[in-house]
Parts: C-alpha cells; sequence; structure tokens
C-alpha cells in the first residue's frame, strides 16, 4: 500500500472526491494556482480547472459565507483558513449561519461545507499560528468537529466530511503534516514513510465520524487524546512504563462515548490531553463526561494535561506545550492516586 | 507649520429630533425621467455618477416619464398595487396581532412595499433572494400562501419552522426565498455564493442579495462587494436605504457625503441609485440589474433610496429619536399612493375602486388569519412537538442528542 504524509493524504482525499462528485468545489487564500502554502492543494487547479479549486480574497468571512451560499445552492464545498487561528472574522458565518442552516430553515436549506484549518503548536508559530479553538466549534450546536491525527485517518475522515450533510470543521494537527510527534523536540521527526498509518489506500474510503480508535491498548488507565497528543501519550506510557490505554477521539463532535466509557470503566482513571487552553477546553466536557458516566468505576480524580491558560508563546515553545514529560507525570500522579 | 489646535471628535447627527420640524432639504430628488438608461453592457466607469443622482419614473402628475418608463401593463401595474396594499394590510393585522399577545414579534414594511414586491417581479423562477426581515413583498408578491407565513409569526403547529424562528424569518426554497437570520449581513455575502455556484455550475439562474443601509457598516457588506466583484458574480446587490438602522440615523453608518451607491463604485461594480417609493423605477432597475447578471455581465448594485414610515419593530418607539411627523415629510412621499395615482390617471384605477380593493384585501387577510388562529397562536391552541427542538440540528441525530431528549422527556 502507498505511504503518503498527511498533507498528501488530505490532497488525495479532495482528489477522489472532486473526481466523484463535481459538486466538490476547493477554495481559500492561496489554494488555487500555488496550491496552499502548506502545498495542500498542490495540482488540484490544474487538474480540475479554476471553477473547481480556485484562489480567494484575503478574508475568511467571506470564504466561509460565500460556502455557505454555495452549499445553499447545491455544492459541497470544502473550503480551507489558513490557520486556525484566523478563523475568528468567519466566526460568526460559522456558528450563527453554517450551524443552524438546517434547524432554522426546518431543513429547506442545508449546509454541506467542510471548513479544513491548520491548528495546534509545536512548531514556533507563536500567537498566531499555533492555536487550537475546537472547543469554540464543539460549544456550537450543529457543527461537527474533526481531528485526524495521521494519514490514513486524515483521507478517510476528509472524505467522510465532505460527504457529510451538514457543516464540518476539520483541524489539522500542521505538527503531523509531514510526520508523527510525540513531543520529543530534541530529536529528528521521522518521516511518515516509516509509520505504518501512512499506509493510504489509493481511491475512495472513508473512515467515519464519530468513532475513536485505540491506538494502545492498556488496563492501567485510560489516556483521551486528539491530534499531536496521541503521539505524545503515547510516548508517556512507555516511558513511565504505565500501561496506559491511549484512546484518538479523531472526531470531537459527534463524540463515540461508548468506546471512552468502556475503556474507563475497564481501567478505572483517566487522563484527559490536550494542546488547547485549559479553562473550558474540551477536556472539560472530556472529564465530565467521565465523571457522569464512569462515577462508580474510578479510583482516581479525572486529571487534564493541556496548555497553559496563556496565549501560544514563542520562545517558551516547550514550556507551553504539554509534552510527554507533563503527560507522564500526571500519569504516575493518577496511578497514585 | 502653524498650531492646529486641539482634535475635536466627529458625530454625525441627524438633521432633526423629536420637536423639531422635518426637514428633508438637504436631500437631493432628481426630477422624474431625468436620469438616463444605459445598455446593459455599459462600461461602469461611464455611468459613475448614476451612483449619485436618483432614478425614477413616476413624476408629481403620477405620469410615467423617462427612459426607464414603459416596461409594465396597466394589468402588472395593477398586480403591483394589490400586491403592496396586501403587504400592509397584512402588516397592520400581524402588528395588531403582536399587541394583542398572539404573538412576540413583529416587524412592518410601511412605505417600503414597492421595493420589494416591484423586485420580485423582475425576476425569473428558480433566482434566489437573499432577504433581510423587511421583503416579506417578495413572499407576498410570489404567491406563497399568507396563511403559512401567519403560522409562522404564531409559531402554532401548522408553522413550516416548527416555532424554532422568531416570528417573519420565514424560508421559502420554493419561493426562491432564503432563510432569514438574524444575524446582520451574513446573508449578503452567501447570496454571492449561491450566484457564485450557479455560474460554476453554468445555470441561468441568479441571486439577490439584501441588505438595508446600517448594515452596509456590517464587514460582511465588503466581503460580498469584494466576492462579487473579484468573481464577477451574477447577483444583484440590493441596499434598502430607509434612512434608519432602528434609531440610529443613516449618516452613521454611511459617513460623509456619499451614498450607499457610491460604494459599489470602488470595486468596479456599476452602482445605480433609485426611487424606492416609485413602483415602475425600482422594477425597471431590478430588471436592468438582473439581466446584466443573467447576461454574465457581472454584479450590480443598486440603493433603494426610500424612508422606513412606521416603527423599527413592534419593540420599538421612533418618537424617542425622530420628528413624529417626519414620514409625512419625505419628498418621495407614499408607494401606494404613487402607483395609485399613476393608474388612475391611466384610466384603469378609481378612488372608488381602491377603496373597494382595500375592503376585499383586509376580507381575504382576515379570513387567513382566522385559518392561522385555528392553528394556534404563541400562547393559546395548538404549537409545534417539543420533540421538534431537538430534530434538524444534523441530518441525522447524534447521541447526546437522542440522550437529552430522553432526559427531557420526549
Amino acid at each position: 500500500m502507498p505511504r503518503r504524509t498527511m498533507i498528501e493524504a488530505i490532497r488525495d482525499a479532495m482528489d477522489v472526491s472532486m473526481e466523484r462528485d463535481d459538486k466538490v468545489v476547493v477554495f481559500g487564500e492561496d489554494v488555487g494556482f500555488f496550491g496552499g502554502v502548506f502545498r495542500v492543494t498542490h495540482g488540484l487547479q490544474a487538474k480540475y480547472g479554476k471553477s473547481r479549486c480556485f484562489d480567494a480574497p484575503i478574508n475568511e468571512s467571506g470564504i466561509v459565507g460565500s460556502a455557505i451560499g454555495m452549499a445553499a445552492y447545491g455544492l459541497k464545498p470544502c473550503v480551507e483558513i489558513q490557520f486556525a487561528d484566523y478563523m475568528y472574522p468567519a466566526y460568526d458565518q460559522l456558528t450563527q449561519e453554517a450551524a443552524r442552516l438546517r434547524y432554522r430553515s426546518n431543513g429547506d436549506f442545508t449546509c454541506p461545507i467542510v471548513v479544513r484549518m491548520p491548528t495546534g503548536g509545536g512548531i514556533f508559530g507563536g500567537q498566531t499560528h499555533s492555536q487550537s479553538p475546537e472547543a469554540l466549534f464543539t460549544h456550537v450546536s450543529g457543527l461537527k468537529t474533526v481531528v485526524p491525527s495521521n494519514p490514513h485517518d486524515a483521507k478517510g475522515l476528509l472524505i467522510a466530511a465532505i460527504e457529510d450533510p451538514d457543516p464540518v470543521i476539520f483541524l489539522e494537527p500542521k505538527r503531523l503534516y509531514n510526520g508523527p510527534f510525540d513531543g520529543h523536540h530534541d530529536r529528528p521527526v521521522t518521516p511518515w514513510s516509516k509509520h505504518e498509518l501512512g499506509e493510504v489506500a489509493d481511491g475512495h474510503y472513508t473512515v467515519p465520524l464519530g468513532k475513536a480508535a485505540i491506538r494502545r491498548a492498556g488496563s492501567a488507565v485510560t489516556v483521551l487524546a486528539y491530534g499531536t497528543m496521541v503521539y505524545v501519550a503515547q510516548a508517556a506510557a512507555e516511558e513511565t512504563g504505565i500501561d496506559a490505554e491511549v484512546i484518538d477521539l479523531r472526531t470531537l463532535l459527534p463524540l463515540d462515548l461508548d468506546t471512552i466509557v468502556a475503556s474507563v470503566k475497564k481501567t478505572g482513571r483517566c487522563v484527559v490531553v490536550h494542546e488547547a487552553t485549559l479553562t473550558s477546553g474540551f477536556g472539560a466536557e472530556l472529564s465530565a463526561l467521565v465523571q457522569e458516566n464512569c462515577f462508580y468505576h474510578l479510583e482516581a480524580p479525572v486529571a487534564r494535561v493541556a496548555g497553559w491558560d496563556t496565549p501560544y508563546p514563542h520562545a517558551q515553545e516547550w514550556e507551553y506545550f504539554p509534552g510527554p514529560a507533563r503527560v507522564g507525570r500526571a500519569l504516575i500522579e493518577t496511578m497514585e492516586a | 507649520m502653524a498650531d492646529a489646535g486641539m482634535l475635536r471628535f466627529h458625530v454625525p447627527e441627524p438633521e432633526v429630533r423629536p420637536g423639531g420640524t422635518p426637514d428633508f432639504s438637504n436631500v437631493t430628488i432628481a426630477e422624474a425621467g431625468s436620469v438616463p438608461r444605459p445598455d446593459i453592457d455599459v462600461d461602469p466607469r461611464t455611468i459613475r455618477d448614476m451612483a449619485f443622482s436618483i432614478i425614477r419614473v413616476l413624476n408629481r402628475n403620477g405620469e410615467a416619464v423617462g427612459p426607464w418608463a414603459g416596461l409594465l401593463s396597466s394589468e402588472e401595474l395593477l398586480e403591483g398595487l394589490r400586491n403592496m396594499m396586501t403587504l400592509r394590510t397584512f402588516d397592520a393585522r400581524m402588528q395588531m396581532a403582536q399587541r394583542q399577545g398572539k404573538t412576540s414579534f413583529y416587524m412592518q414594511h410601511l412605505g417600503e412595499e414597492a421595493v420589494s414586491c416591484a423586485f420580485r417581479k423582475a425576476l425569473a423562477p428558480g433566482d434566489m433572494n437573499f432577504p433581510t426581515y423587511r421583503q416579506a413583498g417578495l413572499l407576498i408578491a410570489d404567491g406563497y400562501p399568507m396563511v403559512t407565513m401567519m403560522n409562522q409569526i404564531y409559531s402554532n403547529e401548522a408553522d413550516p419552522l416548527k416555532g424554532r424562528q422568531l416570528p417573519i424569518m420565514y424560508s421559502s426554497k420554493e419561493h426562491g426565498f432564503f432563510s432569514i437570520s438574524g444575524n446582520l449581513a451574513t446573508q449578503y455575502i452567501q447570496a454571492v455564493g449561491w450566484a457564485m455556484a450557479s455560474a460554476i455550475s453554468n445555470d441561468s439562474r441568479i441571486a439577490a442579495a439584501w441588505i438595508g443601509d446600517g448594515s452596509t457598516a456590517e464587514s460582511d457588506f465588503h466581503s460580498a462587494l469584494v466576492f462579487a466583484s473579484t468573481y464577477k458574480a451574477p447577483v444583484v446587490l440590493n441596499v434598502v436605504n430607509n434612512q434608519w438602522a432602528i434609531s440610529t440615523f443613516q449618516g452613521i453608518a454611511r459617513g460623509g457625503s456619499g451614498t450607499f451607491a457610491a460604494r459599489g463604485l470602488g470595486f468596479g461594480i456599476p452602482s445605480l441609485r433609485v426611487d424606492g417609493n416609485d413602483y415602475l423605477a425600482v422594477h425597471a432597475v431590478a430588471k436592468w440589474a438582473a439581466t446584466r447578471a443573467r447576461e454574465n455581465l457581472g454584479p450590480t448594485l443598486v440603493e433603494y433610496v426610500t424612508y422606513r414610515a412606521g416603527a423599527h419593530s413592534s419593540s420599538d418607539d421612533p418618537s424617542a429619536y425622530r420628528p413624529k411627523t417626519e414620514s409625512d415629510a419625505w419628498p418621495l412621499g407614499d408607494p401606494v399612493m404613487r402607483l395609485k395615482n399613476h393608474l388612475i390617471k391611466l384610466g384603469v384605477w378609481s378612488d372608488e375602486r381602491h377603496a373597494q380593493a382595500e375592503a376585499e384585501i383586509l376580507d381575504t387577510v382576515i379570513a387567513a388569519q382566522k385559518e392561522a388562529e385555528s392553528h394556534g397562536t404563541l400562547h393559546a391552541g395548538g404549537k409545534p412537538s417539543t420533540r421538534e427542538m431537538f430534530e434538524g440540528v444534523f441530518a441525522e441525530m447524534p447521541p447526546h442528542l437522542r440522550r437529552q431528549r430522553q432526559r427531557a422527556g420526549v
């Protein structure tokens, strides 16, 4: 099976979707001729023409707003916001329009759009190239929020998202674009070609939205993670020797609560990990759900490891980013509690 | 350099406030028939002055004059009059229903009836409007059932939107009327996207975007103009300048001495200004702009100069911020009266027939109201199922919503 980077896998997902359905259109800033600042849309304009893949003005609200209009017409736009940090001008369109259109019109109009946005830190991106705003989407009724962690999932989830009848926020951890990353910034990064999840089948396949994956089976503690933190959690388990079960949530909303609850009932302990800031982050929702659904099975408080409640700094990258040492400490503390 | 002294902060004010005498002497009104009618493939650079004038057809004597006249038959004009009268009567009844507690909220179109009623007649089947909350004439003029509109206003068991939406936030794909949102200006860029999609699909349908004077200050107005201009989208960009955004006079949104139409010029978009109380002028300009869009000549911006004669909404009292008699002084008059006078001048209408039509329309609206009220009003009679509250958030109900619905006991 061919190996692909996450960039190539996401591009392949759009290629496959555009080939199968001429209603799929791709646009965003620098997405057309140039092929995207991360090369994710490279070659699509040449292959499908400017009507299917094109450059947009620097106007996030315009990109999402026009995509909503296109979706109301009957197209299936898959648009790009260059960095998740720049989605805020489009927040009105995403949360008040895309998310609500089916509900407020009782299905008279629908909004099958995908909004791709590179997310996450660990790249010395500073304050506006590192943010993880997923909690701002999971709090919105009517949006689905997806965060892949590897090329295989990225392709299957993106095709599923494009085919989904409702708006999907597709957050791509840019730290994982070229290879998995476990937080050990002092070690060379291995490319996806060396990783089994870099195997990406040709053609059409989907990874269903709303289904988590167990990345490391374990019996001592459940770790709930997504995106880059999946690899950090796996590294922390190996380095502490704690037999953690690492769950890659893949879709934050709708959430695969069954997989989470089954695991925590088995382990009796739970650590929630994300890059985003702690307070009111998605981890708070996860922690509350575990507590509500597994209270009588819990042997320790649910722990959360997250970014600090500060803007994402530049020089202090590795003091901010929740690396394997911090996650490992939480695993040990949870085992000792 | 000389000492310029202290800077002073400028906040525009309307000419007159409550207690003052209404004064529109600053409003320059072009003579009916005086503005030329360019070819639809005109070079936008050659008609820039049209963004600063006002296209008018009906003169003071009720005659249709000039190059924009002559597009509509007497029958079409009589239908237009009836549609405007119906909207006005509908408004009055629903405003009263709100006062009677049968619904929570209403917004009237008083004085602006010509804009949406005449515009609708310039569109073809399949075209899509992206209206604000003050274009119900698009529905009335397209024959959308009044009973259904009222069912939505009453949030009753027959409400097509299942009680989820605030009154008057209608939606009808079938009638080319996009779902109304409470968030201002969002639909303006969505209309451009719809038009882009039509062009991408090599379709023949066009879109119409709608916005009020106040909401042009929202950033989505700018987004829409950029996208429409960049992609030459087949869209008519309508700005209804009714002089007021709730309590805020249009100078706050517009600034300086420009016009709203003039905003289009910076984007290379042909931009026209039209008498919004002149049914014939509105229709003629709408037709011109729609034809341009349909012939792939790109977007047109149209500013309708009109006056919001009524309160902003059923929750508003305009006497707190403008003179009570200001609408009487409005130099462009009343759209219903002006079309009525024109039809009398044409010899196809009379005061007697008008009074008779008023009575007939009132009967029709009251009958529709009775039927709607048989399905319930906001606090009485039939209402949408509580289960409907959980439906339609997504195409398929996800597990967490199913759990919540069960917890709610429905």
